[in-house]
């Protein structure tokens, strides 16, 4: 059993797996191949969103603007593509991607130069993105009969029995697979926030790492706001409110530490999965889906527990309260030069 | 930047003799706000002709009030190097709690002290969870965030709590002039109840973080927790009252806003801890702990609420108005960090 607890994807897996069965007891359809291909689809876009948070995480930074940049970038695609339909889908993905990744280097960049922490900048931007976004609209909805069809229909096509936006999401786990574990890029990832001193002195400038996961967190956000506003046909400014707690909770129950330097992907996955799985259980148990969040909640708080037993028991730490401030030496020495 | 990594801070100038008191004075962050105050309070006048109204001005306060008093608490929250991200979910319960209670029949004081227990409650929660077990108070915060608004999610669903008794208004309507003992001048006809709780709060606060003991350990464990720990101050203990606090001083701003609107949705005061965590920073708190002042915050908080009502009358949207305390958030950081490094790099 503790060999069990120690491989924390294998656990999850036989929890998820638990899960569905007791879910399909109760509702013999939910283990169905449809109803599971069902659930990946809705989870694919926070499966995505995790991803790009796990990168800042990994960093022992944090963004808090990723449902705000989805929500600003997938307003502007909608108005784009509403405004001029002659323009093609392609050209307005890339757009999407463009769009998210210069607002993530926005956040990269204040924390990269100007040194703010990472919370702060997201809170920040959390409000201004979103805020922008209703500037841009003067809070207008763009609607399913002002979007062109292709517009609408690319992540419902079906390829191989599922949906374009499931294998969107398995085609961005592959490539985030290839860039966090075979790449110098994925190597400085774990390094500056597993051990920020010994990056340094290993050559790897932790500021540009920040500020590359901030970008690559940014982009995928932005792909995202397409692929939600043409997944429920409608662009407002309050899509997707509070969702940035979502991909933080599923990072966090996928056993990537908020220190920084541990997690994998299919932790990330599977923390999605597990909050997906639960999400489309609520209504086929009849509790009432504004249990949600107090769900997410309540499951953010056991998981962040439970990692820290799991990083406290490697002992690497002499006293209990180096372990502690472990969190932040970096702001520490800051603190103390200010 | 290399020199965040760097273990060792970078050796500081030392000035060859001290400026002198006053000259220190007129540098200091609050001096600069109370400038800020006065110009936006000019611009204001200047801007709107309604500005000016006594009664005009008294609504303006309850712009900050509420905020304030979490702010407060806040401030010295991360002075410790500990944040509370949950205060406004800690609003949302604390007021679904006191409307239930409204609708099984309670009285005010009993409504009071429910929205006091339920924000000393959640208080404790996130209290235990970061300086008990050791949790990063970032993370916990953010998931109880979403706890506490959710059980007010699945309270409340779509529906909202009415009826409050009629001498529950008090709280976030009254005037001072509303109480048969205080005297009776025309001056206490505009000044609100909340207005004297603000002040209230913030003197306290005030002297518990500048003139007591306690004050000094907030300040100590900010700047180095290491040292705090080897002083022998009680940082674990500590921690948990000043998350008490927040959790207490949410409850208190719970039942003033609740008493004020006379409805609870689960979506009250939602965003307010961006505004409350901004109010705190504008006052000069730094947000990596170990420095900032009562009366800065206080300042900080009429500047906001100056801003918001000046926006307000010049008919500007809530939303475009988060732009601003976004903004606001993120340059009062920067600025200081950016011209300190012209000034040191024009001094080397």
């Amino acid at each position: 059993m503790s060999r069990l607890l120690k491989h924390r994807e294998l656990l999850l897996v036989a929890i998820i797996v638990a899960l569905v069965a007791a879910f399909a007891y109760r509702a013999p359809g939910f283990a169905s191949p449809e109803s599971l291909a069902n659930i990946f689809n809705d989870t694919s876009i926070l499966i995505i969103l995790a991803l790009g948070q796990m990168a800042v995480v990994l960093t022992r930074s944090i963004d808090l603007s990723v449902a705000a940049n989805l929500s600003f970038t997938g307003m502007a695609i909608a108005m784009i593509n509403a405004a001029f339909p002659e323009i093609p889908l392609a050209i307005l993905i890339a757009a999407a991607l463009g769009i998210g990744a210069m607002l993530g280097a926005i956040n990269g960049l204040l924390v990269w130069k100007v040194n703010i922490p990472p919370i702060v900048v997201t809170l920040g931007t959390l409000t201004i993105y979103r805020g922008m976004a209703f500037v841009l609209s003067g809070g207008t909805w763009v609607n399913q009969n002002q979007m062109t069809p292709d517009f609408l229909n690319a992540p419902r096509l079906p390829v191989l029995g599922l949906p374009l936006l499931s294998w969107t999401a398995i085609l961005v786990v592959v490539v985030m697979v290839v860039l966090f574990t075979r790449t110098v890029f994925g190597r400085a990832l774990y390094a500056s926030g597993g051990n920020p001193t010994a990056a340094l002195y290993a050559g790897i400038d932790v500021g540009r790492t920040r500020f590359f996961a901030f970008v690559l967190s940014g982009a995928l956000a932005g792909l995202c706001g397409y692929l939600w506003v043409s997944r429920y046909a409608v662009a407002y400014v309050d899509i997707a409110v509070g969702f940035e707690l979502d991909t933080v909770a599923a990072c966090v129950i996928g056993g990537i530490s908020t220190l920084g330097g541990i997690g994998t992907i299919a932790g990330a996955v599977l923390g999605s999965l597990f909050l997906g799985v639960i999400k489309n259980a609520l209504p086929v148990i009849d509790i009432s889906p504004f249990w949600q969040m107090a769900i997410s909640g309540l499951v953010i708080i056991i998981a962040v527990t439970f990692n820290a037993r799991q990083e406290r028991r490697k002992g690497r730490m002499i006293l209990r309260d180096a372990a502690k401030s472990r969190a932040r030496p970096s702001e520490l020495a800051e603190g103390a030069a200010a | 930047m290399t020199a965040l990594v760097v273990d060792t801070p970078p050796p500081r100038r030392i000035p060859d003799r001290l400026s002198t008191p006053f000259r220190r004075l007129l540098g200091s962050w609050e001096v600069l706000l109370l400038a800020v105050t006065i110009a936006i309070f000019i611009a204001n006048s200047l801007a709107s002709p309604h500005f000016l109204d006594p009664w005009n001005l008294s609504d303006a306060t309850y712009n900050f009030t509420e905020k304030a008093m979490i702010a407060f608490a806040m401030t010295l929250l991360i002075i410790s190097g500990e944040i509370d991200l949950s205060v406004a979910a800690i609003i949302a319960l604390a007021s679904t709690a006191m409307g239930a209670a409204a609708q099984a029949g309670f009285g005010t004081p009993a409504l009071v002290s429910v929205g006091l227990g339920v924000g000393l409650l959640c208080g404790a929660f996130n209290g235990l969870l970061v300086a008990r077990v050791g949790l990063p108070s970032i993370v916990v915060t953010i998931g109880t965030m979403s706890l506490f608004r959710g059980i007010a999610q699945i309270v409340l669903g779509d529906q909202a709590y009415g009826g409050y008794p009629a001498s529950f208004a008090w709280f976030g309507q009254g005037y001072m002039s509303d109480f048969p003992w205080w005297p009776a001048l025309p001056v206490f006809e505009v000044i609100t109840f909340e207005m004297v709780a603000f002040v209230c709060v913030a003197l306290v606060f005030g002297i518990l973080l500048h003139q007591t003991a306690f004050g000094r350990r907030v300040y100590a464990i900010g700047n180095n927790v290491f040292a705090a720990q080897f002083s022998g101050i009680p940082v674990e203990r500590t921690k948990f009252v000043l998350f008490l606090l927040t959790g207490l001083m949410s409850g208190f701003a719970a039942v003033c806003l609740t008493s004020r609107l006379g409805s609870t949705r689960h979506t009250i005061a939602a965003g307010w801890e961006l505004e409350v965590v901004t109010m705190a920073v504008l006052g000069g708190v730094s947000i990596l702990g170990g420095s900032g002042t009562i009366p800065g915050v206080v300042l900080a908080a009429i500047v906001m609420g100056l801003v918001t009502f000046g926006l307000g009358l010049l008919n500007v949207p809530g939303i475009v108005m988060s732009i601003f305390i976004g903004l606001l958030l993120i340059l009062v950081i920067a600025l200081p960090i950016v011209f300190h490094r012209i000034r040191s790099r024009a001094a080397a």
